[in-house]
């Protein structure tokens, strides 16, 4: 008797799922990619909006976040949704997000990636969905270089920043450099292009791993190499406390960084070890931004856009612009941010065939720290 | 709260061993049958849109084709379960560095497959070779399971006649070694840029592959899931052979193995070595799956998150590491919605399923008994409670 | 291959190995005191240091500590650090083993659930201090809560000054605090488990449970015992990091209690001598390391030298004792 119940299920299971499998398939699928209604579409931010180097990517997030709410606010039928995909800057988190993200075909466009990693781990997928990925700060060189052709960065890359630096340091009349990388794919990268431009003046270079909370090695290496400047290519989590540290050993050379510490975390971190620090970044001082940007994202954030703020502002208004124009599919799109030329708020966005803003458009600032503010010094020269 | 728990727990348990016995009891047709119903069902999961069932689906967003790319991670995770299972459950050794294992069979199709690699560009200029050549996506497979055999032999080799506290710390040592040197040799590696257009069964990733591409990640799934059935099924023969019983036999004890002539060095290396292939194995799905690798994807934390699926599956039974993977690489997926939670969750929901079950999930029959045994002892002895 | 600068501030690099080793070695003392007793290994003990760290920060937060108090307030600080350091951390080591272990013992579990329950127990306290507490306390505390999971900043209790110079060996005034604070509460530990009544229960329990229970030692008592003092040490280790370093962050325990852990092994586990030696061996070769090549890759050099030690002596350098000393 319970013989043959069992056999009757294993029959029928076997049965039904076939039957199943022949009738139901998901919905997924399908290539073109249409959004619904006359206007209007969605699009994907993905970065590092939580985890140790958070502080640099927000601000961003916001800046495009304010872009798409006054968008929806001036054009009430012409409704523009934003996902966000919190990859904590991890290539391996954010390669399933751009798996999800290509196979859905309501997303039309993609701000992102924000760091050098995830971008490069996801540009082959967007690349062939025929989505168009515009970074805010993705800034490593040779993103552009491998024939992608949907990437697209409204930021300066590294070489430019590095040549800044370079030229940077030369008018400060910069003799022995001290170069310190945290051997991660954006570090090491600025970090090499730096060692490239300055030649001789380097005497000596040290690299550190991630992570990392004792600096004594390295600060020996600096001590020996008498060093008057200090260059560190990483972000904030190794950097606040190398400085704190160097400070206490009571080398004295003046520490410069690159955009992967403009991140109000770093003056906290250090306590004060921070102090007088340089930080380059290619993003505008607030101030300094385009109409209305920066008094309109103090109001709506309650504090001063930081890095990047302008340039995810201007990322989202790229795919802003396309949908008032009645883009609606990710080809449309593809073309219309490949043909850009208007003025932002950031800079003059218009890509080269790379997809490299106009490198003559890149501004690069150097900031300096004062307690725990990050405060704009001078505009750099490019090399 | 716990003793209800405990009580739902025990229903579940009883439910659970009357499956068993009810599954032994059937004649051979039967299982044959309700195999072949197992395995159709499995293939045909990516497709799920049974009404009733597709709250399964972990697209967070509408219309998102998500579901299939996480029955992916899903299937190479029950590939490393399994393989880890061969060490931990079945030789008794707590190897805490598995994932130096995935990496190697990650690398190993990134470093030889890819024309990005310096390996292959360094071959390329060597032999006069065109500068579109690379070594293909089988003869991949075949490099990453012998230099993960190697690696497992080369690590186990020093370290298999440390005691089991002193192997977990060495091979999470090893883990780490593997991760930290892919990152900073970056003369073979290309370091922490890692290495891009890792090819696939159809070469390498382009818009003219028909199946294997970057998008769609079912074929992937289904080819995932045919490795995991042989795997299962050559494991399975291994267990039940002669090689099968003296692991037993050297983690019940060693000394004693050594006696009746199971000379526990030479099965210890061996499961460690078919451990390490099939993480290998695992690692090169993975790769070729992401077309991108860079070290910081093969970090400790992961090492430690596959011993995990192993013991809160059930370590020693095939079928409980294999439920302990996919509900591991599953739950974080489908959870989302928590997003910042979902790791605190994650981690009470560990702590709780070892207090209320030490066996795991779905025990191995003979695993339960010692551990029924041992709490006997510890009934026996009132002082120690 | 840097050895020239090796040779050459050969001392140096020997002084900061010290005071480097000196806080893996009191981390590593808890998971050697635990592991004595019980034969586990308590793999969220990193956990227990981050707690107290966080516990530190908070004192200083909350008492409007600034950058390089007086003297006077500065050791007053410190000493009110230990205090709640060592409290938070074993009131934490305690939790621990009264919620998760406990349980697991009463069924006599093996092993390995020990150490997955830690690691699960090792995620919650990872996620609880950098997810839940900012969001709940980062309004009361936004000081010592800044962003989830982003890295706090401290104020400098000590300024760093050098005490005296051999040849061209600099000390300074940190690393003489934090080697001679380390050493003491060794010393107070090993004097405490060597020479007290308690410290003979721990060591019976050690040696024999069965008849430390028979001669009347109450072996829950003992480890309870163990697992406070080894959360104490972790929260003088808190102290002396707070004061060095300057900085916490919910996942510092990490990296730490794999260094420390690994000492533990260098050493002996199970030894608390060896817990010493095995640190301050471990912090010396990845500063030697570190020079000699370059600071990313002295996890590789620790953990190699790891296992060419335990090829040699299977057993650590002084091999396992707390039990089998025959003191």
């Amino acid at each position: 008797m319970r013989r043959s119940y069992v056999r009757a299920l294993g029959t029928v299971a076997l049965a039904a799922t076939l039957v199943v499998a022949a009738g139901c398939q998901d919905s997924g699928g399908g290539d073109g990619g249409t959004a619904s209604g006359d206007c209007g579409g969605k699009i994907a931010i993905f970065g590092a909006f939580t985890g140790d180097n958070a502080g640099l990517v927000i601000p961003s997030l916001n800046g495009a976040k304010l872009a798409v709410k006054q968008f929806n606010e001036a054009n009430p039928n012409c409704k523009v949704t934003m996902q966000e995909f919190d990859t904590q800057g991890d290539p391996a988190v954010a390669t399933p997000f751009a798996n999800q993200i290509a196979g859905d075909n309501s997303f039309l466009g993609v701000i992102g990636g924000h760091f050098s990693g995830e971008s490069d781990a996801t540009m082959p997928i967007y690349q062939a969905a025929g989505l168009a990925m515009v970074a805010p700060s993705a800034t490593r060189t040779d993103l552009t270089a491998k024939g992608n052709t949907s990437f697209y960065r409204v930021v300066g890359n590294d070489g430019t920043q590095a040549g800044a630096v370079a030229s940077y340091l030369k008018t400060q009349n910069a003799a022995k450099v001290f170069l310190i990388d945290d051997a991660s794919a954006y570090g090491a990268g600025i970090t090499e292009e730096l060692g490239k431009q300055l030649g001789p003046i380097v005497v000596n270079k040290d690299k550190i791993q991630e992570r990392q909370a004792q600096f004594d090695a390295t600060i020996s290496k600096i001590k020996a190499a008498q060093a008057d400047f200090v260059f560190y290519g990483g972000y904030t989590r190794e950097a606040a406390p190398l400085v704190k540290q160097m400070r206490a050993a009571g080398v004295q050379a003046k520490f410069v960084g690159p955009d992967g510490l403009y991140d109000p975390a770093f003056p906290a971190g250090a306590s004060g070890g921070a102090e007088g620090a340089i930080i380059t970044c290619p993003c505008l001082p607030a101030d300094k931004a385009g109409g209305t940007f920066s008094a309109d994202y103090q109001k709506e954030f309650g504090i001063a856009p930081g890095s990047y703020g302008a340039e995810g502002f201007d990322a989202a208004k790229i795919y802003l612009d396309a949908f008032k124009d009645g883009k609606k599919t990710r080809a449309d799109i593809l073309a219309y941010v490949k043909a850009y030329d208007k003025q932002g708020v950031s800079k003059y966005i218009k890509f080269d065939a790379k997809g490299d803003v106009d490198p003559s458009k890149v501004v690069i600032w150097a900031y300096q720290i004062k307690g725990t503010a990050i405060e704009p010094l001078q505009e750099l020269k490019l090399s | 709260m716990i003793d209800k728990i405990r009580s739902a727990d025990r229903r579940r348990v009883s439910v659970l061993t009357s499956v068993g016995d009810r599954w032994r009891a059937l004649t051979k047709w039967q299982q044959a049958l309700g195999l072949a119903a197992f395995v159709a069902i499995l293939y045909y999961l990516p497709l799920l849109g049974i009404p009733g069932l597709t709250w399964l689906r972990t697209d967070s967003i509408q219309g998102g084709n998500n579901w299939a790319g996480v029955l992916f991670v899903c299937a190479i995770y029950v590939l490393v379960a399994i393989g880890l299972n061969v060490v931990v459950g079945l030789a008794g050794l707590l190897d805490l560095g598995y994932i130096g294992f995935f990496a190697i069979g990650a690398y190993s199709v990134a470093l030889f497959g890819s024309v990005n690699s310096p390996v292959v560009k360094w071959i390329q200029q060597e032999f006069d070779l065109p500068s579109t050549w690379a070594v293909t996506w089988a003869i991949c497979l075949f490099i990453a399971i012998v230099l993960t055999m190697i690696s497992g032999v080369l690590l186990g080799w020093p370290t298999l006649r440390l005691r089991g506290d002193y192997l977990a710390i060495v091979t999470l040592g090893f883990g780490e070694i593997i991760r930290i040197v892919a990152r900073n040799a970056t003369g073979v590696t290309n370091g922490p840029v890692g290495i891009s257009a890792i090819p696939g069964p159809e070469g390498a990733p382009s818009a003219d592959n028909k199946y294997f591409g970057l998008i769609d990640a079912k074929p992937w799934y289904w080819l995932a899931i045919t490795f995991v059935l042989i795997m299962v099924f050559l494991v399975r023969r291994l267990e039940h052979s002669r090689v099968g019983r003296a692991w037993l036999a050297v983690r019940e004890d060693e000394d004693a193995a050594a006696v009746m002539g199971v000379y526990p060095f030479k099965f210890k290396l061996w499961a460690f070595a078919i451990g390490a292939a099939l993480g290998g194995l695992s690692g090169f799905l993975f790769g070729s799956r992401n077309a991108f690798i860079d070290p910081t994807q093969f970090n400790a934390n992961l090492s430690i998150l596959f011993v995990a699926m192993v013991v809160v599956g059930g370590s020693g039974n095939m079928i409980g590491v294999s439920l302990g993977a996919v509900l591991l690489a599953y739950l974080p997926e489908r959870f989302r919605d928590f997003a910042d939670y979902r790791w605190l969750v994650f981690g009470l929901a560990m702590v709780l399923v070892m207090i209320l079950r030490p066996q795991g999930l779905v025990p191995s029959r003979r695993r339960a008994r010692e551990l029924k045994d041992r709490a006997a002892e510890a009934e026996e002895v009132p002082a120690r409670v | 291959m840097h050895f020239d600068e090796l040779i050459g501030h050969l001392g140096q690099h020997t002084v900061d190995g010290l005071s480097k080793g000196a806080i893996y070695a009191l981390i590593a003392l808890g998971y050697t005191l635990v592991y004595g007793v019980l034969r586990l290994i308590n793999f969220a003990h990193s956990e227990v240091f981050m707690v107290g760290t966080f516990a530190v920060l908070i004192l200083w937060n909350q008492l409007g500590v600034e950058n390089n108090p007086p003297i006077g307030q500065a050791i007053l600080f410190l000493v009110l650090g230990l205090v709640v350091a060592a409290v938070a951390s074993g009131g934490t080591a305690l939790a621990l083993e009264r919620i998760a272990y406990r349980p697991l013992r009463r069924k006599n579990a093996p092993p390995l659930i020990f150490l997955i329950t830690a690691i699960g127990l090792s995620l919650v306290f990872v996620e609880l201090f950098g997810q839940v507490l900012p969001k709940l306390l980062g309004g009361v505390l936004p000081a010592a809560f800044g962003r989830p999971r982003q890295i706090v900043g401290m104020p400098t209790i000590i300024q760093q000054e050098t005490l005296f110079t051999i040849g061209n060996t600099a000390i300074t005034n940190i690393q003489v605090i934090v080697f001679v604070a380390a050493v003491a509460m060794m010393a107070l530990l090993d004097w405490f488990i060597n020479r007290t009544r308690y410290g003979r229960g721990v060591r019976a329990v050690a040696q024999n449970p069965e008849t430390a229970a028979l001669m009347g030692v109450n072996q829950e008592r003992v480890i309870m015992l163990i697992f406070v003092l080894g959360g104490i040490m972790a929260g003088a280790a808190a102290l002396l990091w707070s004061m060095r370093f300057g900085f916490t962050q919910n996942s510092i325990g990490f990296v730490l209690g794999l260094k420390a852990f690994t000492a533990a092994v260098l050493g002996g586990i199970g030894n608390l001598r060896g817990a010493l030696l095995g640190g301050l061996f471990l912090g010396i070769v990845e500063v030697y390391g570190a020079t000699l090549f370059a600071s990313n890759w002295e996890d590789v050099i620790a953990f190699v030298v790891l296992i060419v030690v335990l090829m040699f002596r299977p057993t650590g350098l002084l091999g396992e004792s707390l039990g089998r000393a025959r003191a």
